[in-house]
C-alpha cells in the first residue's frame, strides 16, 4: 500500500545526491544538473502531496516550477558559456577574481 | 476505460489483466511489423518518383515485376547488413552504438497511441484499434517528438569528427525550432475539437474533417513537419554536397541501415499524426465506410507529398531556414489561434 | 501492482541519480539525468498526473537537457579535474548529504500530515481529465503566477540575447 511517505522519502534521497553533487563536483555543467537533480525532487514531493491530499494546488506549482527552472536554465547556461568564453577553463574554483 | 471482459466462446477464462497484456502485445507486434514493411517499401517507392520527376526509369532489375523492382529492398537490405561494421578511432562506443537504437525508438514510440480503425466486435469480444487510448495523447505525440532529438545528437558526437558534429547540431537546433510551430499548429485543432484524446479527434471528425476549419493550421503543420523529419527542402543538415553527410557521415552496416529507418518512420509518424488531427484518420469524406484503408491511402497521400518536394524544390541555405521557422511560421501559428479563439467566441 | 511499479521506477531515478553525480563524462551524466527525468515522469502517472508528467518530459527531457547537451559538446571539456579545494571534501559531503536524508526523515516521521482539502480525488481527475482541472486552477486561483511566468520568461529570452552575443 502505497503511502505519500513512499514519495517523500524518494525525495528526500534524490534532493541529498543533488545537494552531494553540487558540493563534490568541480565542473560548473555537472553542477547545474545537480541543481536541476534538487529542483526535481521538490517536484515530486508537490506531486505526491498533490495526490493525498487531494489538491489540484501541488500540480499547478509544479507546472509554474517546469517554466521557471526552464528560464533558470537557459540563463545559467548563457552565463557559464560567456565565462568558458573569457577564461577558457571550466573549473569553478579557478573562476574566483570578480574582474574580467 | 479499459473494461474487463472475459474470453468465453469456448475458450478457457482467463485473468483480464493478462487478457489486456496480450492484446496490447499482439497490436505492438503487428504495427511494429507492418512498419518496417512499410519502411522497406517506402525507400523503393522514393526511389521510383524521384525517378520520374527526374525523368529517369528507376530501379528495375531486381525480380522485376512489369518493369518494378519489388525485391529491390531486400537486396538493399542485404548488402547494408554484410557491409564492414567500423568504429571511428577515439570514438565514444558507447553512445556510437545507442545513438541509432535511440532515434528508432523514439521513432516508433509515437504509434502507440494512433487509432487505426474504428471499434469492432470480433467474434463477441470488443476489439480498439489503437494500442493505447491515452487522454492526452497529443502532449504524448509532442513530448515523444522532442525526444527524437537525441538519436541525432548523440550520433553526431559519437562520431568524433567535426563534419559530424557540425551537422547533429544544425540538425538538432532546427528541430527543435521547428516543434514550436508544430506544436502550436496542433493547438488550434485541440481548440475545436476539445480534447487531447486522438480517440476522441478522429471521433468528431466523422462527418467534416478538421482540415475545413482548420486550412492555415494544416499548411502551418505540414510545413513544420517536413522541416522536422530534415527532409528537402529542409534537409542541409544531411545534405551531401553540404557536410558530407552530416551526422550520418561515421555511421555504416546495419548503424546507418538503423538512422535511415528512423528517418523513414519520422515521415510515416507525422504524416499519420497529421492525417489523423486534420484529415480525419480512419474517417472517409462524409463519414463513408470508415476504416484503416483510409488511413493508409491519406498516410500514402503525404508521403507522396513529401517526394514530390524533395524532386522538385531548392534547398534552403540554413539561415534562411532558421529565419523562416521563427520570423514566419511561429507569427503565422499564433496567428491561427487567435483567429480560431475569435471565431469559436462568434459563433458560441 | 503499484507496489512494484513505484519500486522499479524509484530504483532507476536512485540509481541514475548516482549516475549523474560520480560519472565523470559530462555527456554520461547528461544522458543519466534523462533517465532521472523519465522515471520520475513514469512516477507523476501513478500519481494521476499525466499531464504533468508528459510536460516533464517535453520540457526537461525534450528542451533543457538538449540545451544541456549542445553546451557539453560545444564547450567539450573532456574529464572533469579531479583537484578539490578542501581537504576532505568528498568524504564530508557524503557524510552531509546522509546527515540531509537523515534530517528530512526525522522531520517527516515527527510532523503530522495535514488531511486531505480539495475535491481533487484521482476518479475526478480521471472524470474530468488532467489537463482541464490544472487548467481550470491555473487560470482563474493562479491567473496572477502564471502571468507572472509568462513576464519571467520573457525576461530570460532577452538575458540569454544579450548574454550570447559576442562582442560587447
Amino acid at each position: 500500500m502505497l503511502t505519500v511517505n513512499h514519495y517523500i522519502l524518494l525525495s528526500a534521497i534524490l534532493f541529498s545526491i543533488g545537494t552531494v553533487g553540487v558540493l563534490v563536483r568541480r565542473n560548473p555543467l555537472i553542477m547545474f544538473m545537480s541543481i536541476e537533480l534538487m529542483l526535481n525532487a521538490a517536484n515530486l514531493s508537490f506531486v505526491g502531496f498533490s495526490r493525498y491530499l487531494q489538491s489540484i494546488d501541488g500540480q499547478v506549482f509544479v507546472f509554474l516550477i517546469l517554466a521557471v527552472a526552464a528560464a533558470e536554465v537557459a540563463v545559467g547556461l548563457a552565463i557559464i558559456v560567456a565565462l568558458f568564453r573569457t577564461r577558457q577553463t571550466v573549473n569553478v574554483d579557478e573562476a574566483n577574481a570578480l574582474k574580467g | 476505460m479499459r473494461r474487463d471482459t472475459l474470453i468465453t466462446e469456448g475458450c478457457v477464462s482467463l485473468d483480464p489483466f493478462l487478457v489486456t497484456l496480450i492484446e496490447a502485445l499482439v497490436k505492438t507486434i503487428v504495427v511494429i511489423l507492418a512498419l518496417l514493411t512499410a519502411f522497406a517499401y517506402l525507400t523503393l517507392v522514393e526511389r521510383y518518383v524521384v525517378a520520374k520527376i527526374q525523368s529517369r526509369i528507376g530501379p528495375n532489375r531486381v525480380g522485376a515485376i512489369a518493369g518494378i523492382a519489388i525485391l529491390q529492398p531486400i537486396a538493399d537490405a542485404i548488402k547494408m547488413i554484410f557491409k564492414e561494421d567500423f568504429w571511428p578511432a577515439q570514438a565514444d562506443k558507447v553512445i556510437y552504438t545507442i545513438a541509432p537504437g535511440l532515434a528508432v525508438g523514439t521513432a516508433l514510440l509515437a504509434w502507440a497511441v494512433m487509432p487505426l480503425h474504428p471499434p469492432m466486435d470480433i467474434f463477441g469480444y470488443h476489439v480498439e484499434f489503437h494500442i493505447a487510448d491515452v487522454n492526452i495523447a497529443v502532449l504524448y505525440l509532442l513530448a515523444v517528438g522532442a525526444l527524437g532529438v537525441y538519436g541525432i545528437v548523440l550520433g553526431g558526437w559519437g562520431s568524433n569528427n567535426k563534419y559530424s558534429m557540425l551537422g547533429a547540431l544544425r540538425s538538432t537546433a532546427q528541430m527543435i525550432s521547428y516543434e514550436v510551430p508544430l506544436g502550436l499548429a496542433l493547438v488550434g485543432v485541440l481548440m475545436i475539437s476539445g480534447s487531447l484524446s486522438l480517440v476522441e479527434i478522429v471521433a468528431k471528425q466523422s462527418f467534416i474533417w478538421n482540415v475545413v476549419w482548420q486550412p492555415l493550421g494544416f499548411i502551418i503543420y505540414f510545413v513544420a513537419a517536413v522541416a522536422e523529419v530534415n527532409r528537402l527542402p529542409f534537409d542541409l543538415p544531411e545534405a551531401e554536397t553540404e557536410l558530407v553527410a552530416g551526422y550520418q557521415t561515421e555511421y555504416s552496416s546495419l548503424k546507418f541501415a538503423l538512422f535511415y529507418m528512423a528517418e523513414y518512420i519520422n515521415m510515416l509518424t507525422v504524416s499519420a499524426i497529421a492525417a489523423t488531427m486534420f484529415l480525419g484518420g480512419y474517417q472517409g469524406p462524409f463519414g463513408i465506410l470508415p476504416g484503416v484503408h483510409w488511413l493508409i491511402l491519406k498516410i500514402m497521400f503525404f508521403i507522396f507529398l513529401m517526394m514530390w518536394m524533395r524532386g522538385t524544390l531548392p534547398r534552403f541555405r540554413y539561415d534562411q531556414l532558421m529565419r523562416f521557422g521563427w520570423q514566419v511560421l511561429l507569427p503565422l501559428a499564433l496567428a491561427n489561434i487567435f483567429i480560431t479563439g475569435v471565431v469559436i467566441l462568434l459563433v458560441k | 501492482m503499484e507496489s512494484i511499479v513505484f519500486y522499479l521506477f524509484a530504483a532507476i531515478a536512485v540509481i541514475a541519480a548516482l549516475g549523474v553525480v560520480v560519472l565523470r563524462n559530462p555527456v554520461y551524466s547528461a544522458l543519466c539525468l534523462a533517465v532521472v527525468f523519465v522515471s520520475l515522469a513514469a512516477l507523476y502517472v501513478l500519481l494521476s498526473a499525466p499531464f504533468i508528467a508528459t510536460a516533464q518530459v517535453m520540457i526537461y527531457a525534450g528542451a533543457i537537457l538538449i540545451l544541456f547537451v549542445f553546451v557539453i559538446m560545444l564547450l567539450s571539456p573532456g574529464s572533469d579535474p579531479l583537484k578539490e579545494e578542501l581537504k576532505r571534501q568528498r568524504p564530508l559531503a557524503i557524510l552531509f548529504g546522509g546527515a540531509l536524508v537523515a534530517l528530512l526523515v526525522l522531520v517527516l516521521a515527527t510532523t503530522a500530515l495535514p488531511s486531505p482539502r480539495g475535491p481533487y480525488t484521482p476518479e475526478r481527475i480521471a472524470e474530468i481529465g488532467s489537463v482541464q482541472a490544472v487548467g481550470a486552477s491555473l487560470f482563474t486561483d493562479f491567473l496572477l503566477p502564471f502571468e507572472i511566468t509568462s513576464l519571467l520568461l520573457l525576461v530570460a529570452i532577452v538575458g540569454v540575447i544579450v548574454l550570447a552575443k559576442k562582442g560587447r
